[in-house]
């Protein structure tokens, strides 16, 4: 999704650029409740929200502001909502139920250390698998992973863009060092934004079932234009009506929404690739600690030593080929990341080589040395 | 089938969930006849989880059946996004007291221009008759084996407390006055909140009232209803009626068109 030519540069801080990426992608509804640090993307939002025509509201909780995106939603409008992670426990009802019926909405979850109330004001990874696995139940989440103040604002362009042309919600996973990090970014002017396919006029709609022109994607009307809608959080057929006390139709409906994510993974993987051709070591990294790991990655070949990096934007669906894939001249596949070692288990199911992983505890970050010093143990 | 049902109803959805003799059928038939007077096409429909709560999926039109308790949540985001439209929500004692209760309240407060229609029939009926916060005190439930030790909220008290702006009651058993009553609530600009009384000859039936034949119920609830203001309420009666009417706090969506101005 590229910028156009006529951009301008400004020194913000990574929440800031997520609320000024949410409102290039069209955003025009944000619930919110404040919590540390996510609460700067709400102050935006209030701020900015009635200037563009759209609807900015405090919420009384998380479970309010995850409900009122799937309302706004369905209404027509982009919704947003902004959290960390106590907040985010609370919202994984509503992204089930996002999930099951369909509804495009983002959320920012700037990652804080946990758990529980955890570390408000440290940095953290640890909410990747809450990311993936958080609601109950059988289902495909989205989940980008920024790792500077540019990129939150060029994934949430692109979380709001995915979450329409999947019908999903997606969750931008920050962290605490990129949202509260001042750096240099780059607004694009008019940046490619997709939107929600209507149904084409004079067929039948039924708003539940697969397109195959879409990429298993149903059409999306929106509330009010006169289709009838019935959206149910119940396991449901292809016009909307329950079928969850029957076997087949409620495995059709969860087979179809996982394989709207995972046979289009191509279209919704994002990745950088530093040296990986024929890398011997090779570093697998995401969100702020990517930025650590590519300095160690680039000592390191500065020493001739073969290392390489895979830099995941998109953290979910895992992109199980592409790693395969960059991996294969590689004996050895170290990744760093602030948590016990959690993608670590997804990048070890994935290939044959040996992986180590490098956890993260108590808010701390890697240092670029650390990084480098195990990709020169051999 | 009532020339009503034919037009309104969801043909694919029916027959609706609800037991014979359950008040919530006659809360629809009341709502069809509202909607046919006031056009259904102005209407988008929310609801949470429980037996009331699958009333608007029986009707044809936009309807969104959400998560327990979060209808008032959900159907704050899609009015605010829709202001034109009238949003009606559907939900139960459970529902709208105790798992959606600091929605319900919040969006009182806000006075969000949305309709709750809370059908109390004093117990969670789809899990098989616990207790609710619309349980009365002493009633023997599933889970109150011993009689419940908690006092019932009374809504309309709290809807009014929470600042709704439009605050009534009625009883399943005047079906003629829940459509005048309805009307009323959907016409009125701000929060307007209307608990309607409704009979559960199944699980209020077995548990609370120890008797399941629905007219038994219908007449329990029919002389349990006083309207008028001045009359002593006698031990399980409750008033009926319109309680609260404020047209002058401006609704939330007039603030907003204040602060883009």
């Amino acid at each position: 999704m590229g910028a156009s030519i006529n951009t301008k540069a400004v020194v913000i801080q990574g929440n800031e650029a997520s609320a000024e990426g949410a409102l290039l992608a069209g955003c025009t509804f944000f619930a919110g409740y404040p919590i540390t640090p996510a609460t700067e993307i709400a102050e935006v939002m209030a701020e900015r929200m009635p200037k563009v025509g759209g609807i900015f509201i405090q919420m009384e909780d998380e479970l309010a502001s995850i409900n009122s995106l799937i309302g706004a939603a369905w209404g027509g409008h982009k919704a947003l909502t902004a959290t960390s992670g106590p907040g985010y426990s609370l919202m994984q009802e509503g992204i089930g139920y996002a999930a099951v019926t369909e509804t495009p909405c983002v959320i920012i979850n700037v990652m804080r250390g946990g758990p529980s109330t955890g570390q408000p004001t440290m940095t953290s990874q640890q909410d990747v698998y809450q990311a993936k696995y958080g609601s109950h139940g059988d289902y495909e989440p989205i989940v980008l992973v920024p790792s500077s103040a540019q990129e939150a604002l060029d994934l949430t362009i692109r979380a709001f863009n995915l979450s329409e042309k999947y019908l999903v919600p997606v969750t931008v996973l920050t962290d605490e060092v990129v949202g509260h990090t001042r750096e240099r970014v780059v607004i694009p002017e008019s940046p490619e934004i997709y939107n929600r396919v209507p149904p084409p006029e004079g067929e039948e709609y039924l708003p539940f079932r697969g397109e195959e022109k879409l990429g298993g994607v149903p059409y999306r009307a929106n509330f009010g234009e006169g289709h009838n809608i019935c959206v149910d959080g119940q396991l449901h057929d292809e016009i909307g009506m329950r079928v969850g006390h029957m076997v087949a139709p409620s495995a059709q409906l969860v087979k179809r929404i996982m394989a709207k994510i995972n046979d289009n993974i191509d279209d919704i993987s994002d990745y950088e690739l530093y040296h990986t051709d024929d890398a011997e070591v090779v570093v697998l990294a995401y969100g702020s600690t990517a930025r650590v790991a590519l300095r160690s990655v680039l000592d390191a070949r500065k020493d001739g030593i073969k290392a390489g990096l895979i830099k995941l934007k998109t953290l979910f669906p895992f992109p199980d080929a592409m790693i395969r894939n960059e991996t294969r001249s590689a004996t050895r596949v170290i990744v760093p990341e602030c948590n016990a070692g959690k993608i670590c288990n997804e990048v070890q199911r994935v290939v044959s080589v040996q992986v180590e992983s490098m956890p993260k505890f108590g808010g701390a970050m890697h240092v670029p040395s650390e990084i480098f010093e195990a990709i020169k143990r051999s | 089938m009532n020339p009503l049902g034919k037009k309104y109803l969801r043909k694919e959805a029916l027959p609706t969930i609800f037991c014979p003799g359950c008040g919530h059928g006659t809360v629809l038939n009341s709502t069809l006849r509202m909607l046919d007077k006031v056009g259904l096409e102005n209407f988008l429909f929310v609801s949470g989880i429980g037996c009331s709560s699958w009333l608007p999926v029986f009707i044809k039109a936009d309807v969104l059946h959400t998560l327990h308790g979060r209808a008032v949540a959900v159907a704050t985001g899609l009015k605010l996004v829709q202001p034109d439209k009238k949003v009606m929500v559907f939900n139960g004692d459970g529902d709208n007291m105790a798992i959606g209760g600091n929605h319900f309240i919040h969006a009182a407060r806000r006075n969000i221009d949305i309709t709750v229609v809370m059908l109390n029939n004093y117990i969670y009926g789809m899990t098989g008759g616990q207790a609710s916060p619309g349980t009365p005190l002493n009633s023997k439930t599933k889970t109150s084996p011993y009689g419940s030790h908690e006092k019932p909220f009374d809504a309309v008290k709290l809807a009014i407390g929470a600042g709704a702006t439009f605050v009534a009651r009625e009883t399943s058993a005047s079906p003629i006055k829940i459509t005048r009553t309805l009307e009323k609530a959907v016409n009125h600009r701000g929060f307007s909140f209307v608990e309607i009384m409704s009979q559960c000859p199944t699980q209020a039936g077995r548990n609370i009232y120890g008797k399941s034949a629905p007219s038994d119920i219908f007449r329990i609830l029919r002389d349990s209803a006083v309207s008028k203001k001045d009359t002593e309420l006698l031990q399980g009666q409750f008033r009926t009626g319109i309680f609260h009417l404020d047209e002058e706090t401006p609704v939330y969506s007039q603030k907003i068109e204040v602060a883009a101005s």
